[in-house]
C-alpha cells in the first residue's frame, strides 16, 4: 500500500532533500520502519536509545495526531498522507 | 453578476450623477459651510449609516439613513419650505436623496458636493461621540469600517497589552502588525543587540541601528508607526526568575523567541498566568503557528511536544 510522508525541513538533509516521499506499509509503524531502513540517518532522530518514539515529534496521519488513534498501529488506506511535524525553535537560523 | 450587467449599471450611475449635477441641486463644501453660519433656518441632513456616523459628522446634523428616507422623511421634517442640504460621505447617495425629497415636494434641497469626505479635506470641522480622538477615528477608520473590528474591537485593542518575547524574525513583523494596528501597550523582552546578518528579516531594525539593543531600535520603530503605543521595554533575558511577574501585567504572550528552553518556559508560565500564548516557529521556509491557551480548555504545547528535543540534536 502506498502513502505518502512529508518530510520536515529540519529532516530533509537526511532524505536526499526530498520532502515528499512514497513509502510502503499497512501501518504507520511499518512505513517508519521501511522509512528508517531507506534513509538510516532518519532513525536516530525519530527514535531514542530505547526506540522508543521521540517526545518532541508528533505524526499524523492526513489531519490526526496518531497518539489520538491507534498510535504506530494506526491502519493507513491507499494515499494517506502521513506528516512528521517536529518542534521547531524558530525566529532565527543561527547556530 | 456578469460585466456587462456591471457596465450597465456603472453607465447608468454616470447618467444619473450628470443629470442631477445638470438639475443644480448640489452645492459646495464652502456653500454648505456658508449657509450655516447665516442666521436662516436651515436643515442638514446626514444620511449615512450608523457606523458611518461614528467617526464624525457635521455639528448640528440630523440624522437619517438612505434606506429610512422614503418612509421617516416627512416625520423628522414636516415644513417643506425650509432649505435642506443633505450629505453623505463623498456626494453620491446625497444626490439620489436630494432627488427623492424633491420628488417628495421638498422646495429647496440640496446634495453637498463631495461629501463629509470633501468637508474634512476642505478643513471644516467635523465632531463626534466617539472615546476615540479625532486622529484616532481618521488612523483607524479602515479599521472601524469592519464589522468584526468596528468601535468596539478598535478599544478592545486600544485597551490590549501584549507582549513580544523576542523582538527578532518573527517579533518584528508581529510588532509591526500590532503596533499599525493600536493596540495600547505593548511590552518586548530581548537581550540581544542589532547584527547586520538580522536585517535580512528583522524589520523593525535598520542598519544605522547595528550595534545597539534590539529593544531600542523595535521600540523607536514602533513609534515612527503609531506613536500612541506604549512600549515598554526589557533589556534582559528571560528566565524562571523573572517571567511570572513580566506576563502578569500582559494580556497576550507572543512568542518569538529561537531556543527550547525559552519556548517551553514561555508555555510554562503563560500556563500558570493564565494567558493566552501565541507560538511560532520557523525553519527556513517552514514555519509552525498555533495559539495555546489551557485556561479556555485547549492544549498545550506540551501537549504538542510533550518535552524539548535535548540540545544538540536539532537545529534550532
Amino acid at each position: 500500500m502506498e502513502v505518502h510522508v512529508r518530510i520536515p525541513a529540519p529532516l530533509k538533509k537526511l532524505t536526499g532533500e526530498r520532502d515528499v516521499i512514497h513509502a510502503q506499509g499497512k501501518t504507520v509503524g511499518e512505513v517508519l520502519r521501511w522509512l528508517t531502513e531507506t534513509y538510516p540517518g532518519l532513525k536516530e532522530r525519530l527514535r531514542d536509545e530505547r526506540g522508543e518514539m521521540r517526545r518532541f515529534i508528533s505524526i499524523y496521519v492526513n489531519d490526526e495526531d496518531i497518539r489520538f488513534i491507534q498510535n504506530l498501529e494506526t491502519p493507513l488506506k491507499e494515499g494517506d498522507q502521513i506528516s512528521i511535524i517536529p518542534a521547531i525553535a524558530g525566529g532565527s537560523l543561527e547556530s | 453578476m456578469k460585466i456587462g450587467t456591471l457596465k450597465t449599471i456603472k453607465a447608468f450611475k454616470d447618467w444619473f450623477i450628470i443629470k442631477a449635477r445638470n438639475e443644480g441641486s448640489e452645492i459646495s463644501v464652502e456653500e454648505t459651510h456658508q449657509l450655516l453660519q447665516e442666521k436662516e433656518p436651515v436643515v442638514l441632513l446626514d444620511i449615512r449609516e450608523k457606523d458611518e456616523i461614528v467617526l464624525g459628522y457635521i455639528k448640528g446634523a440630523a440624522f437619517l439613513p438612505q434606506g429610512l428616507l422614503n418612509v421617516k422623511m416627512e416625520e423628522l421634517l414636516p415644513d417643506k419650505n425650509v432649505p435642506v442640504v443633505v450629505y453623505c460621505a463623498g456626494g453620491i447617495r446625497s444626490l439620489a436623496a436630494a432627488k427623492l425629497m424633491k420628488e417628495k415636494g421638498y422646495a429647496h434641497v440640496f446634495s453637498m458636493a463631495k461629501g463629509i469626505d470633501g468637508w474634512q479635506k476642505a478643513g471644516y470641522e467635523v465632531v463626534s461621540d466617539s472615546e476615540l480622538t479625532p486622529d484616532q477615528l481618521h488612523r483607524y477608520s479602515r479599521h472601524l469600517m469592519l464589522k468584526e473590528v468596528g468601535m468596539e474591537g478598535q478599544l478592545r485593542l486600544l485597551k490590549a497589552k501584549v507582549l513580544l518575547v523576542g523582538a527578532g524574525g518573527l517579533g518584528c513583523p508581529a510588532g509591526l502588525y500590532l503596533a499599525a494596528s493600536g493596540v495600547g501597550t505593548i511590552g518586548i523582552i530581548d537581550s540581544d543587540r542589532v547584527d547586520l546578518t538580522n536585517l535580512q528579516r528583522q524589520i523593525l531594525h535598520g542598519l544605522a541601528d547595528v550595534g545597539r539593543p534590539k529593544t531600542e531600535s523595535a521600540k523607536e520603530a514602533i513609534h515612527r508607526i503609531n506613536p500612541d503605543v506604549k512600549v515598554v521595554t526589557y533589556q534582559e533575558r528571560l528566565t524562571s526568575q523573572n517571567v511570572i511577574e513580566i506576563f502578569r501585567q500582559y494580556d497576550i504572550v507572543v512568542d518569538g523567541s529561537d531556543n527550547f528552553p525559552t519556548k517551553y518556559l514561555v508555555n510554562d508560565a503563560s500556563f500558570f498566568t493564565g494567558k493566552p500564548y501565541v507560538y511560532g516557529g520557523v525553519f527556513q521556509f517552514e514555519g509552525q503557528a498555533s495559539v495555546f491557551f489551557p485556561k479556555e480548555r485547549g492544549p498545550c504545547l506540551r501537549c504538542l511536544f510533550p518535552e524539548p528535543p535535548p540540545p544538540g540534536l536539532v537545529p534550532s
